[in-house]
């Protein structure tokens, strides 16, 4: 019952981090001067066009842009009537793109689900790599293991997310005949789900989770090297060794299990720091997920598709924090339910 | 490991008693701290070495203009994606001093791209302290000698020439200046933010801590790029170069204090209790000289630390802000701005030498690595 509780009292803290969070992308993307559609009048009346102004014009009052910027914010989120009453993101209208001339909804689309696949297959790979590097090398701390870990690890931190992207890119491609480009080759864009599509879909996701997947890889391993470290020079683990157990025995019984929460714990800082590697990278390799969206979004000033597109990042790392919480607490019964701040 | 006959494991190594002899039973302990934490960095070589190759990177950044042969933006354009060049000190088994060979370029019209042939029987002495472009030395001395310059007619591009036929080398020098210093701001910015709003969250405790604590979840929460590209996409694209420079690397530090200020706060909240605290308050001292005099001075090696550790992360997000065409801009050079040029899998493979910026990139991230590691080892000389 404590659980459900707590569980209850995680969901409504992170929907009213997300009210805060949606004020604060409004106000970030209403930072520059003017928007889309005054602009394109500008330009417009400067080219002597003047039907194509009053279509703007229209928008304009259509979509409430008008308005003060506080009643534009209220109308967006859904919580005040806009032009067609009540019609904002709360009521599953997510806006309408300017740029591409379509509803922000059938843009994104597709995408949304290829973000969260792509971004769920970096966490798993993370996993994988991260756990059994990180219990080597503390196992076998200052060996050659170790130092080629924590080698292989930094350079993962060092190198530039894009830069290593164009690299597996064109090698693979050149030795292991991976595909260049996009989430499944062209023929299956658009066709329902198939195995085929599927395999394609695998096949195309090897790259990029690799790319996203390594720096977040990197720091995990190093904290839990650390972790297991510290956990390895306690007295119950000298005891054991005294006693004789054997050495696989004695790191997976109890020091492990002690190393695993932060573990868990991390993925609160592991995925926005995912989320904004694949935005990159998916901008580099031309992956359709959201990252290309919101880059062209941004720098045309097309306010509902960025709005929506940063909306979404935040919900998906906000869900992923919520979901770490709530695992912690199920794994470690020493943790105080409510407050836990100290 | 050895199994004995009764499935136990014994370990092999040989038993030194010594070994878990603490750094306390040494005499002389009582050092000032500052000797003892160079005592102990000065052991950990990784870092040692890092930090003597920032400190001679960051001294050099005044005078990247008279080491570079080329200034920034001197274009050669008979010599587009030209391939890097090697300076040799032999010609046929006479030593006649460092000296190029000239090449001469040529349209390939079937591959549509520039072929390059050197002419080896031409030895061509590089220019020492000669003149060349412009610029300024320190910031502010109108200067136009340079370290060595091609020599008339021959070229000398150490590291390929790119796009425009300006010389990659060079370019890296000056982009340097950039590139490194946008973490050294950045980091400041977090850091006046952090240590503000972490002591004061920390210190007082109650409604203050709780506000500032749910704004650090609240940026802790948000993914750093998109945020990074949707503040930098709001900066005026009519503002100069330098201007855009200070506001991103202001955008790179607003988004990282968070991390910084939640670390001072678990310390204050531990260390407001000690005695020295309350008899400072006893005597009257105010809040914000208990923080500065006595609070803060007990951690500032740590933060320091930490720090150093987090540079790294905005050079790579200048990089990145760069590389996407919403950070630094054109005339403006800094590693990330040369990036930009390797966007495609074709230059990768054709001009492979407009990549080379990566490898600063990753050599300065991995000293700051190192440095910081070093710095956080070293910084607590009691432990053994």
């Amino acid at each position: 019952m404590m659980f459900l509780k707590y569980a209850a009292y995680r969901l409504v803290t992170m929907l009213l981090t997300l009210g805060v969070v949606s004020i604060l992308i409004f106000a970030i993307i209403n930072l520059p001067p003017g928007d889309y559609l005054s602009n394109q009048i500008a330009e417009l009346r400067a080219t002597g066009q003047a039907e194509g102004v009053a279509k703007a014009e229209f928008l304009r009052t259509e979509y409430a842009l008008d308005r003060p910027l506080w009643m534009q914010y209220l109308i967006w989120v859904g919580a005040a009537p806009g032009p067609q009453g009540f019609s904002g993101l709360l009521q599953g209208d997510f806006g309408w793109s300017f740029e591409f001339d379509q509803p922000v909804a059938e843009i994104v689309g597709d995408a949304l689900w290829l973000t969260v696949l792509v971004n769920l297959a970096a966490v798993i790979f993370v996993y994988v790599v991260a756990l059994p590097l990180g219990v080597l090398a503390a196992a076998k701390s200052e060996t050659w293991v170790d130092y080629s870990a924590a080698f292989v690890g930094y350079l993962g931190l060092a190198t530039p997310n894009f830069l290593l992207a164009l690299m597996l890119f064109y090698y693979g491609h050149k030795y292991m005949g991976l595909p260049i480009g996009g989430l499944m080759a062209p023929e299956f864009e658009g066709e329902p789900m198939s195995p085929a599509k599927v395999q394609s879909i695998l096949v195309h996701l090897i790259v990029p989770t690799f790319v996203i997947g390594t720096s977040g890889a990197a720091a995990m391993m190093q904290r839990l090297r650390a972790n297991m470290l510290d956990e390895l020079s306690k007295p119950y683990v000298e005891t054991a060794r005294a006693k004789g157990m054997s050495p696989t025995r004695l790191l997976a019984k109890y020091p492990l299990r002690m190393a695993f929460n932060p573990f868990v714990a991390d993925i609160g800082n592991l995925l926005p720091a995912m989320v904004s590697g694949s935005v990159l990278v998916s901008v580099v390799l031309g992956l359709q997920t959201i990252g290309p969206a919101l880059l062209t979004a941004l720098k045309s000033q097309d306010q509902f598709l960025a709005g929506f597109v940063l909306m979404f990042v935040a919900l998906l790392t906000l869900i992923g924090t919520m979901i770490s919480d709530l695992l912690l607490v199920l794994l470690d019964p020493r943790i105080r339910y409510g407050a836990r701040e100290g | 490991m050895t199994t004995l006959p009764n499935g136990h494991y014994i370990d092999d190594a040989p038993y030194d008693p010594d070994e878990n002899l603490s750094a306390l039973d040494r005499k002389d302990m009582d050092a000032p701290a500052w000797q003892l934490v160079w005592r102990r960095f000065r052991r950990h070589k990784l870092g040692l070495i890092a930090g003597l190759f920032l400190l001679v990177s960051y001294l050099l950044l005044p005078v990247a203009g008279f080491i570079a042969p080329y200034t920034a933006n001197e274009r050669s354009a008979e010599y587009l994606y030209h391939p890097p060049q090697a300076i040799h000190l032999f010609h046929e088994g006479a030593l006649i001093g460092p000296f190029v060979y000239p090449t001469t370029g040529q349209a390939d019209l079937v591959n549509f791209r520039w072929q390059y042939e050197t002419d080896t029987d031409r030895p061509m002495r590089l220019q020492m302290f000669c003149e060349g472009g412009a610029y300024k030395l320190l910031g502010f001395i109108p200067s136009d000698t340079h370290l060595f310059c091609a020599p008339e007619g021959a070229t000398v591009f150490l590291l390929g020439s790119d796009r425009l036929g300006r010389d990659v080398f060079s370019r890296i020098l000056y982009g340097a200046q950039l590139s490194l210093t946008v973490g050294l701001i950045g980091i400041t910015v977090s850091f006046v933010l952090g240590i503000f709003f972490g002591s004061i969250a920390g210190y007082f405790g109650g409604k203050t801590d709780w506000i500032i604590n749910r704004a650090i979840e609240i940026l802790r929460s948000l993914p750093e790029l998109p945020l990074w590209l949707a503040l930098s996409a709001a900066v005026p694209s009519n503002w100069g170069p330098v201007a855009v420079f200070f506001i991103i690397s202001i955008i790179l530090g607003i988004l990282d204090w968070p991390g910084l200020a939640r670390a001072v706060r678990s310390k204050f909240l531990s260390l407001r209790e000690e005695e020295y605290v309350r008899a400072a308050e006893m005597m009257g001292a105010k809040p914000g000289r208990v923080i500065r005099r006595h609070l803060l001075p007990n951690f500032m090696s740590h933060l320091i630390a930490s720090a150093t550790l987090s540079i790294p992360a905005m050079i790579l997000g200048e990089t990145a802000l760069s590389f996407l065409g919403l950070g630094l801009r054109a005339p403006a050079v800094s590693w990330g701005v040369m990036l930009n040029d390797a966007q495609n899998l074709a230059s990768i493979e054709i001009y492979p030498w407009t990549a080379i910026p990566m490898l600063p990139i990753i050599i300065v991230v991995l000293a700051f690595n190192f440095l910081g590691d070093g710095l956080r080892d070293s910084l607590d000389p009691y432990k053994s």
